[in-house]
């Protein structure tokens, strides 16, 4: 049982990283992470809202008929979705004005159906709960990461602090689209290798 | 048997988008009032940062909007007053040739016109490229000049304002909010 | 705007995928081969017109004079799945080759950030109805245009040696990446 826990919370962190692994959620994976601290910030918007939608979908799993489950569960998630949203612009309005259309977009990120429908809706709320835990850390892991080499590379600074000085040049092409191709790339093929370790 | 499934579905839909709306309503009611403050915080730290000159009201409960010519929109306009008196404004403006869409800055003027500096409140530019357009490198030059149409571009156009290197198109956006800023004050100050 | 440069941005400038980064999902799933790659593309032409129209006629018609606009998303993600349900089953019994060929991407359009991203994003824009339509339209077409771009330049990798660390996933976003990088000598054009 306590071998189960352990599995369910440390399995979406390296095995089955979401954005690395499993190469769900791509778009926010790409498209915020210009920077370290904006990575981080969708990582936890994302955490956040698959903690609320795992346990609530794993609360009500025995009402719902399956033939609806699909439409309920987007309503779930797209309520906390929401939810986040207004908290966000009101508490930390910085974040969200530089995270922008990747908020509303929580809603069809596939790791957050996907969870509902592959995890919570088949085990009790402390496992889903753990899943979610585990999964939402993972892609903020692998956000945090991918942001932090883009924004070393490509505008010389991490977390927002400056090392390479007024005259430096960094590689731009790192914060442009291209970069986050080729950075992802490079971030699934040093994965890769560590899983086979 | 049928019949009773369906009503089971519309049931439990029912249900579940009540509780959805319920948990929304409450969430919206509690946010309302610091989202307000949130945005107005940020506009009135903008206006205090461009204005130099001593004020003693709320430009922000003073705002008037300003339209602009040939359908180009309006800008919205802060008077800053001492004893009554217009001593600076300061002005909202917007572009929407930068490059992630639009880009909106706060100006502010002396009273001759001359600008006293703009703060970047919302842009969607590239982090580390156009993004440095609300960096002090780019955003000094345009303190204590008044634009004048000829010269007021970047080198590239015939200008003399140092665009960012590689971020022509979000220095271009810039100017041009500046400038539809600049046209706007114009008018005020002549109807003042 | 003038409508013809909506279709120029949307398409070459700031191609929904390569440089909007919405619809990556679909972009890397279905892009295996050209002939579900094109069917991917129509699909979600025919959705995201649609949807784009709908979703504005509610938000300027609904949502906004009743100051719901914080609902935005789920109201949309909610008609953007019964719409793609309803026209799964209305081409089902009305034009069953049209559902053979497109039937089985219309589910996964549901889940397509791209049909959801460009709704928001027009009505965040305040376009009027037409130019809602034009951009909706526009963007779905850039949306094909790299999603048959990218299956073709697939299909050859297909046939050659790739180095064992790259295979799968690598291999793929390395060689998005530089149609990406291709595309952004398009940026020129607009401004």
């Amino acid at each position: 049982m306590k071998k189960e826990s352990y599995q369910n919370l440390t399995r979406g962190i390296i095995q089955e990283n979401p954005a690395l692994v499993m190469l769900l959620g791509m778009c926010p994976t790409l498209g915020v992470t210009t920077t370290a601290l904006n990575g981080l910030g969708m990582g936890l918007a994302t955490l956040l809202v698959l903690i609320l939608s795992n346990s609530a979908v794993s609360i009500v799993k025995n009402f719902i008929p399956s033939t609806i489950r699909i439409p309920c569960y987007i309503t779930i998630i797209a309520t906390f979705v929401t939810v986040v949203e207004l908290l966000m612009t009101a508490y930390l309005p910085n974040l969200h004005a530089a995270l922008g259309i990747y908020i509303p977009l929580i809603v069809v990120n596939c790791i957050i159906l996907g969870r509902a429908e592959a995890f919570a809706a088949h085990n009790n709320l402390f496992q889903s709960l753990l899943d979610a835990l585990g999964m939402g850390l993972g892609f903020t892991l692998a956000l945090v990461l991918l942001g932090l080499i883009r924004e070393m590379l490509g505008a010389g600074s991490a977390f927002g602090y400056h090392f390479i000085g007024e005259n430096g040049y960094p590689i731009l092409m790192f914060i442009m689209p291209p970069g986050a191709f080729l950075a992802l790339a490079g971030l699934i093929i040093l994965f890769n290798k560590l899983r086979r370790l | 048997m049928k019949s009773n499934s369906l009503i089971r579905l519309i049931f439990v839909m029912l249900i579940v988008a009540c509780g959805s709306a319920a948990i929304l309503g409450f969430v919206y009611d509690i946010t309302k009032e610091p989202i307000k403050r949130a945005n107005d915080a940020k506009e009135l730290a903008a206006i205090s940062e461009v204005i130099y000159e001593e004020f003693d009201n709320n430009p922000f409960q003073e705002r008037t909007q300003i339209p602009l010519k040939k359908n180009k929109g309006q800008v919205t306009l802060y008077p800053a007053r001492k004893d009554g008196k217009i001593r600076a404004v300061a002005i909202k403006t917007s572009s929407n040739k930068a490059f992630g869409g639009s880009i909106e800055l706060i100006v502010g003027f002396f009273l001759d016109g001359t600008i006293s500096g703009y703060k970047v409140i919302s842009s969607k530019e590239t982090p580390g490229l156009g993004s440095k357009v609300s960096e002090p490198k780019f955003s000094e030059q345009f303190i204590g000049i008044k634009p004048k149409r000829k010269t007021f571009k970047v080198k590239q156009d015939g200008g003399e304002i140092d665009a960012v290197t590689a971020a022509t198109i979000s220095s271009r956006a810039v100017i041009d909010a500046i400038q539809k800023a600049y046209d706007a004050y114009h008018k005020f100050s002549t109807r003042m | 705007m003038s409508y013809l440069m909506i279709f120029i941005t949307a398409i070459f400038v700031n191609n929904i995928v390569l440089s909007q980064f919405l619809g990556i999902c679909p972009f890397l799933g279905v892009s295996k081969r050209i002939s579900t790659a094109l069917g991917m593309g129509f699909a979600v032409m025919f959705v995201m017109t649609l949807s784009g129209l709908v979703t504005h006629l509610i938000y300027f018609n609904l949502l906004q004079p009743n100051g719901l606009t914080f609902m935005t998303t789920i109201v949309f993600i909610l008609v953007i799945a019964s719409l793609v349900q309803m026209v799964e089953i209305i081409m089902q019994k009305t034009a069953p080759m049209l559902y053979h060929a497109l039937g089985i991407f219309l589910p996964l359009i549901t889940t397509n950030c791209a049909v959801l991203g460009i709704a928001i994003l027009s009505v965040q824009k305040n376009m009027g109805l037409m130019q809602t339509v034009c951009y909706n339209l526009a963007n779905a077409m850039g949306f094909t245009l790299a999603i048959v771009l990218f299956s073709s330049i697939r299909e050859r990798l297909a046939a050659n040696p790739i180095p064992k660390a790259l295979q799968g996933a690598p291999i793929a976003l390395i060689t998005a990446g530089l149609l990406s990088m291709a595309f952004m000598g398009f940026s020129g054009i607009s401004h």
